[in-house]
């Protein structure tokens, strides 16, 4: 039976549970931010190097 | 395999399936963890702050682990010149930071109740905060050098200095007298903890490795997309 009774050290354990849900929502927030940057990046970057690259620019 | 993932397109197409692969077996042992840590009773010793054990202990663990996979990495990277090498150790500094930001505020919150103070500068917990400072320094090199290969190779001679602190780290409670207790799981006559603690103290470490695993790939492929995209653009300059 879960039990999330943590007594007097609740000032201690709650705050140690909530910093840790903080910093790992973070981190995987920024990562998957910086994976979708920069892969738009990159498409937009091969977007651009493909119309220069076409005949109907030149 | 390693040298089939060394090429950045392969590693990509690994990342894609492996990474969400990672992340969901991380959700799942992170559940698992988390109920069997509210279904123990409390220590009789700890009390309830044996929860925080459960926390603690994965991040601290990590924050050596992710090191030496950053120190791995910038060995390759400084030996072989190889960029994913140094994409992956750019990739692991932040996530170790953060693990050993977890262990250090942790740790401090189990300590106040169970040691009657905050922090002690003990051999464990100072060295640890070495490790701390090692990554913001190395995250901080790495942004003061604009010329990219030449921060890689600054920023990998930091990594492997600062890997002597590793076994400092593991160490510290075998060769100095601290206030941190000595090692509980790996140790000569076996774990110094019961099953039922033992098994939600595993469960989350084998949830914060999967988690890290996850994270790494796709920074590493943030990265690599980060570098394309710069070539790109430098290329349409051209």
């Amino acid at each position: 039976m879960l039990d999330f009774n943590a007594g007097k050290y609740a000032v201690f354990v709650w705050p140690a549970y909530a910093l840790t849900v903080i910093v790992i929502t973070a981190l995987v927030v920024d990562t998957l931010a910086r994976a979708r940057r920069w892969r738009r990046a990159v498409e937009q970057a091969e977007r651009t190097a493909a119309l220069e690259a076409s005949p109907d620019r030149k | 395999m390693i040298a089939a993932l060394a090429n950045p397109r392969a590693f990509i197409r690994f990342s894609q399936w492996a990474a969400p692969l990672l992340g969901a077996v991380a959700a799942v042992l992170g559940a698992i963890g988390l109920w069997l840590d509210f279904t123990a009773p409390p220590d009789y010793q700890q009390g309830y702050t044996i929860h925080v054990m459960f926390i603690h202990v994965p991040a601290a663990w990590m924050s050596t682990f992710v090191y030496a996979c950053l120190g791995g990495a910038s060995f390759i990277g400084l030996v072989f010149r190889h960029a994913l090498a140094d994409a992956a150790a750019r990739a692991a500094a932040p996530l170790g930071a953060a693990f050993t930001l977890l262990a250090l505020v942790t740790g401090s919150l189990w300590g106040r109740p169970m040691w009657g103070t905050w922090w002690v500068w003990d051999a464990r917990l100072t060295s640890v905060l070495v490790l701390f400072l090692l990554y913001l320094g190395y995250m901080a090199l790495d942004a003061a050098i604009d010329d990219e290969a030449k921060a890689a190779r600054a920023c990998s001679i930091l990594a492997l200095v600062g890997l002597i602190n590793l076994p400092i780290v593991h160490y510290s409670v075998v060769w100095w007298n601290t206030l941190h207790q000595g090692p509980s799981v790996f140790r000569a006559g076996g774990p110094a903890m019961p099953p039922i603690y033992l098994a939600p103290l595993l469960t989350m470490v084998l949830a914060y490795t999967a988690a890290f695993g996850a994270l790494w790939l796709v920074r590493i492929r943030s990265e690599v997309w980060r570098r394309r995209a710069g070539a790109l653009a430098l290329r349409a300059a051209d």
